[in-house]
């Protein structure tokens, strides 16, 4: 698959990063060098190979349903840049 | 020419489990702003989620409660977008491996006439597990918006249906029944302004026996009222902006309940591109069979299943069964009413429909909260098919029940609530009507059968109530002969 620059663009949109023509043009070689590697991939016969969803085989071990958090609003709330009644105030967003 | 309305529904069931899906933080709700939002539900760097088992069992309840697969297998995606009410920029869902796959649930649905309701079997998709985000508040603050991750990670199980509504009646007749079923298995609180059983719909219109239409989808309806006013509304517009020369968009649409019409939030320019891909902080979650069985056992007796016995083995109409099995509950209540008077299947259901329930409602009480136990109810029945009190006289005994309590027998007996069974009495208080009523006497043995109901009426105020009304007029039809 060919990457075109404004593939890099929409990418780049989609991940919040505002980039110059500059940067578009790094980020497009890359890229497009991690796309060749997939291509490679691609390439390789995987018939009748079962899909993997993780790099180990192994499955999730499960938590039992209790409660083990206790409030510490305070100490995370020390981090946030601005907050007010409890709540992390962000800029306004509105649908 | 007619048009078709299809309608499919998403409903997003909040799982009553009391931690979240991927945190041990707590998930009760009105709880003061991020004082149940943890390390994990805030994104905090190096944290890993770590799956609930409460919460996976809950759907696998719910898989096997619409008859549905439960994967052996299931994978966690990310679905990626930014939004400041969740924090990590991606929502834990599942993608292409859901937990739960193919099922279906089958619905009363009212004609609008008489209370008949005609069955109709809708198709579930699939229903996956995922994370519910936080809440953005707008309002109080200039220029600002207040972020709230309470609701962060709790735990939601989305239940996908095939497109197979055909009005706003079927759609709320499907999600009651929804509501119903996952209150029923113990899988969700159902409280609707809580936001624990939320609504989007997908509706498009189209020519019977043609293409699917292109859909707008309604989101968050969180009542069965709004549900029904969007779908009416929605469909009337498409239907007149296509009758109008126009086409419809894919879209986005909310539902303003002040103006009741729906609006378009985001077309299908901006739809968003989730770029899902498997969550690599979560391994495939692995169900054995052995697991589902045990589930399968704890499961109650399902209110469909009630709901055939209660018309096969009780003679019951389809919607006195849908009513009764409206939650586990009032199917109890009920069952423990019939249980004092074995065979009086009818009269338990008129009583639990109409008198105990409107008595309910004009207090906004849910049955468990009824004063009037069955074994109390089941005495009043009991004494009316005894023939010991009149119907008039139970709902007497019945508000006093309500409202002082007490037992009914000895409210019969102190209220002097009897019905007369002295036949001789009887007689002779009729016998003294005709007397002092010779002209309608007269009149009624010339063939004015009409004033039956005039000496009827005396003879009851006579008794004070208390005459059997069977008796009552079998007795002033052979007096009346002459």
């Amino acid at each position: 698959m060919l990457l075109s620059i404004d593939d890099v663009f929409k990418i780049a949109r989609l991940a919040r990063l505002g980039l110059t023509e500059d940067e578009a043009q790094i980020a497009h070689s890359q890229l497009s060098s991690i796309f060749g590697l997939i291509a490679e991939m691609q390439a390789v016969d995987t018939h009748g190979i079962e899909p993997m969803s993780h790099a180990q085989d192994i499955s999730q071990r499960l938590r039992e349903d209790t409660v083990t958090e206790t409030n510490q609003r305070e100490l995370f709330q020390s981090a946030a840049p601005q907050v007010k009644n409890g709540l992390y105030l962000v800029p306004q967003v509105i649908e | 020419m007619h048009w078709e309305i299809v309608i499919g529904l998403e409903v997003h069931v909040q799982l009553s489990t009391c931690s979240k899906i991927f945190s041990g933080a707590p998930t009760a709700f009105g709880a003061e702003p991020n004082t149940q939002a943890c390390a994990i539900d805030l994104a905090l760097p190096g944290v890993l989620p770590m799956l609930n088992r409460g919460a996976v069992e809950r759907a696998i309840k719910f898989g096997l409660s619409v008859g549905a697969h439960i994967a052996p297998r299931s994978v966690f995606s990310r679905k990626n977008y930014f939004y400041p009410d969740l924090p990590k920029g991606y929502q834990i869902s599942q993608f292409d491996l859901p937990i739960v796959g193919q099922g279906s649930l089958t619905i009363q649905v009212p004609t609008g006439t008489n209370g008949q309701t005609y069955e109709k079997t809708v198709r579930i998709t699939r229903a996956h597990l995922e994370e519910d985000a936080g809440k953005s508040l707008h309002e109080d603050i200039q220029g600002l918006t207040g972020i709230d991750l309470n609701r962060a990670g709790t735990p939601l199980l989305e239940i996908v249906s095939e497109p197979d509504m055909r009005s706003a009646a079927e759609a709320v007749s499907y999600a009651r029944m929804l509501h119903t079923l996952v209150r029923w298995i113990g899988i969700c609180d159902g409280n609707m302004q809580e936001g624990s059983f939320r609504c989007d719909a997908n509706v498009s219109i189209r020519r019977p026996g043609k293409e699917l239409g292109t859909r707008r989808e309604i989101k968050n309806l969180n009542s069965f009222r709004f549900l029904q006013q969007a779908i009416e509304y929605e469909a009337q517009w498409q239907i007149d902006t296509l009758e109008g020369g126009g086409s419809i968009q894919q879209a986005t649409v909310l539902f303003d309940t002040e103006k009741g019409e729906t609006r378009s939030m985001r077309s299908k320019e901006d739809a968003q591109d989730y770029r899902y891909f498997p969550d690599p902080d979560l391994l495939p979650v692995v169900i054995d069979d052995e697991w589902i069985e045990q589930i399968r056992s704890s499961l109650p007796e399902l209110p469909l299943s009630k709901q055939a016995h209660y018309t096969a083995d009780f003679g019951l109409s389809a919607y006195d069964a849908n009513t009764l099995t409206s939650s586990r509950e009032m199917a109890d209540f009920f069952e423990a009413t019939l249980n004092e008077v074995p065979n009086e299947a009818k009269l338990c259901a008129n009583w639990l429909m109409g008198d105990i329930n409107a008595s309910l409602n004009r207090q906004s009480l849910d049955i468990t909260q009824c004063p009037i136990s069955p074994r109390q109810l089941g005495c009043i029945l009991k004494r009316i098919v005894d023939g010991t009190i009149s119907s008039t006289a139970a709902k007497e005994v019945f508000k006093t029940l309500w409202s002082e309590g007490g037992e009914p027998d000895a409210i019969i007996d102190t209220k002097g609530l009897k019905q007369m069974s002295d036949t001789g009495a009887m007689e002779a208080m009729i016998e003294e009507i005709i007397a002092s009523n010779p002209s309608q006497v007269a009149e009624y043995r010339n063939g004015k059968e009409k004033l039956f109901g005039f000496f009827a009426g005396l003879a009851m105020k006579a008794s004070k109530g208390k005459a059997n009304p069977a008796q009552m007029n079998e007795i002033l039809k052979r007096k009346l002969a002459g």
